[in-house]
């Protein structure tokens, strides 16, 4: 059977196999189809403001330096010693010009170039042959300061891979300052369970009320009307102004922007209490005057998820980051992101503006992401009843005119509705079943 | 509830900033053992679930904080794994008792060990270091986490406690539990 006949089969309009969760082999080659053959998403440049910054990070199970070399040139370079194959690079993040490999001593400048080995005389060999150069990711580039990595030289601009998503992006950054955010440390969490698990659920509008159920009565348990948080879901959720859309390439996005009342204050309004909220707003309002209202909504959580295929979800102020590990563990990290006002267009006030923001983006990683993740892990047990074989993902399939074609080509959808699945399922399929031109350069 | 300020801020960071010198060290066996049986119950408290009884051992203004960064810094700038004040500690323990906290259905079992406990006396309140190693079970499998941990204390209660974990700038796996 050739594989596309194979894929044929695994994935169908209504439903998936459970063996895309949970085989191994399927697995290796989504490392190379998915994670390789697309552009996964690396870095942010604040984590790389200075020539020689570094830090180390994985292209599927690959691992990488990304760093702005010498020159100032992003490049995301395999970590792995062109001799013997030790990761060179043991430190999370840092600043050098050159990495020594710590078992041979040989010594790569940052842009990938050997610099020299111990004891050359004892080579037949010339060194400046690019061969014994590190390996590196042909392409990288940067989207607003979101820096993505493909080894497929047939791959379209990262501007046009993100396509529609990009509209999203755009509006997300420049809700802030300068249209920028820098990355604030991070929530960490690693669950017992496929990486795809995390990505069906990132625009998932069905899994809110129950997943979260917990969270949803915790932040309104002391009002007689519940309007903190995501309580926009009580009741008929399709029938809110939200939507769920599907932008082609496996991206998506949950726009829940609709159910808040388009005024300044009015998204700080529905922000849970968190600590230090009551101080700080009383600080902004002082200061701010009539302009506190939009200093107020930078700290409170933008209400989107906006999905980068395959590995990236911008959502609340989070960028969210899904790292594969194996078939079956994922890490899921919650990258914080904090307000920088060089032009002080707030006054002095980012800071104040920070330390609520801080406080807010800790909520859902510790009272949210936890049952997802537990949920997510369920999923990987329940999938080891081997007969029972398919996975729905048909919520609103054949319903007529529930999913609205849009004139640019994407998707709309009620907001627990599952086409956004089904198409990413495509997607996948799509690239399962098509070699990736893969590249390295050196 | 609204103590968690800048200044509340300022103080706590300058506060739980090198204050583990030989000067400030307390010697008295009476003041090290009262620390001591108050960081046991405290552990036996959160391994019972007790967490009503566990948070009347805390000052009515009071914080636990967790850093998530290699080299913690403010909490005013970065995230952290959780800081939460009074409010949002009986938020956590409303959001357990719910019975829908998928994340701790069935709950955790857990076994504290609080050890190498040290006393220092810094700007009128005790601060006590003492070392954690907490062995949670939880889904058929068993794992262990390990801090040091500082607890302020004044008036016989802990009115600030950091919990500093080995992997705080790691995965932590799935962080549900009271620390």
């Amino acid at each position: 059977m050739s594989t596309s006949i194979f894929f044929e089969h695994l994935v169908q309009e209504d439903r998936v196999h459970r063996s895309i969760y949970t085989d191994p082999l399927i697995f290796e080659l989504e490392m190379t189809h998915i994670f390789g053959g697309v552009w996964c998403y690396l870095a942010h440049e604040s984590q790389l403001p200075r020539p020689d910054d570094y830090l180390t990070a994985q292209l599927g199970l690959r691992p990488v330096i990304v760093v702005r070399d010498s020159g100032g040139k992003l490049r995301a370079l395999f970590n792995r010693c062109t001799h013997r194959g030790a990761r060179v690079c043991r430190e999370t993040r840092g600043n050098a010009g050159t990495f020594q490999c710590p078992y041979h001593g040989w010594t790569y400048f940052n842009s990938g170039k050997l610099r020299g080995v111990p004891w050359p005389e004892g080579y037949a060999c010339d060194f400046s042959d690019g061969k014994y150069n590190l390996a590196q990711v042909p392409r990288v580039e940067s989207y607003r300061g979101f820096i993505f990595g493909t080894l497929n030289a047939d791959m379209l601009p990262l501007a046009d891979y993100l396509g529609a998503a990009r509209r999203p992006i755009d509006e997300w950054l420049d809700r802030h300052p300068g249209g920028r955010v820098v990355l604030a440390e991070a929530n960490r969490l690693k669950f017992k369970g496929n990486w795809k698990l995390a990505y069906d659920n990132a625009a998932d509008g069905y899994h809110v009320l129950f997943s979260h159920r917990s969270l949803l009565e915790t932040e309104n348990r002391h009002a007689a009307d519940p309007t903190k948080g995501m309580s926009f879901y009580l009741g008929k959720p399709d029938e809110a102004p939200m939507y769920v859309q599907y932008f082609g390439r496996g991206h998506h996005f949950k726009d829940k922007r609709p159910n808040i009342e388009r005024r300044p204050g009015a998204l700080w309004e529905i922000e849970g209490a968190q600590p230090g909220m009551a101080a700080y707003e009383q600080l902004i309002r002082q200061n701010l005057g009539a302009r506190a209202p939009r200093a107020l909504d930078l700290a409170a959580s933008e209400p989107v998820n906006i999905n980068i295929f395959p590995n990236l979800s911008i959502l609340g102020n989070h960028i969210q980051v899904f790292q594969p590990l194996a078939v079956d563990e994922t890490e899921s990290v919650w990258y914080a992101t904090a307000i920088v006002d060089e032009a002080n267009e707030l006054d002095g006030m980012a800071d104040a503006v920070n330390a609520i923001r801080m406080r807010t983006q800790e909520s859902f990683p510790n009272f949210g992401e936890v049952d997802d993740a537990a949920n997510f892990e369920e999923i990987q047990k329940g999938l080891a009843a081997c007969e029972d074989e398919w996975v729905y993902m048909h919520r609103g399939l054949g319903i007529p005119g529930r999913v609205k074609q849009l004139p640019d080509g994407t998707l709309k959808a009620p907001a627990t509705d599952e086409v956004f699945m089904r198409e990413h399922m495509k997607e996948w399929q799509r690239l399962m079943t098509t070699r990736p031109n893969i590249q390295l350069t050196r | 509830m609204t103590y968690v300020n800048d200044r509340f801020y300022e103080e706590l960071v300058t506060s739980f900033t090198n204050w583990q010198r030989p000067e400030l060290e307390v010697t008295d066996v009476a003041t090290r053992d009262e620390c001591r049986r108050l960081l046991e119950r405290e552990a036996r408290l959160l391994d019972e679930g007790r967490y009503e009884d566990w948070l009347a051992l805390y000052a009515e203004e009071c914080v636990v904080w967790v850093p998530a960064a290699e080299r913690p810094g403010d909490p005013r700038r970065e995230v952290t794994v959780f800081f939460d004040d009074r409010r949002r500690l009986q938020d956590r323990i409303f959001r357990l008792r719910t019975g829908k906290a998928w994340s701790q259905v069935p709950p955790s079992r857990t076994a504290r060990l609080v050890s190498n406990i040290e006393v220092f006396r810094a700007a009128g309140k005790l601060m006590v270091r003492s070392n954690l190693l907490l062995n949670e079970f939880r889904a058929g499998e068993t794992r262990a986490l390990a801090a040091w941990c500082a607890h302020r204390l004044a008036g016989g209660k802990i009115d600030a406690k950091q919990v500093n974990l080995l992997e705080r700038d790691q995965s932590l796996r799935n962080p549900s539990i009271l620390l």
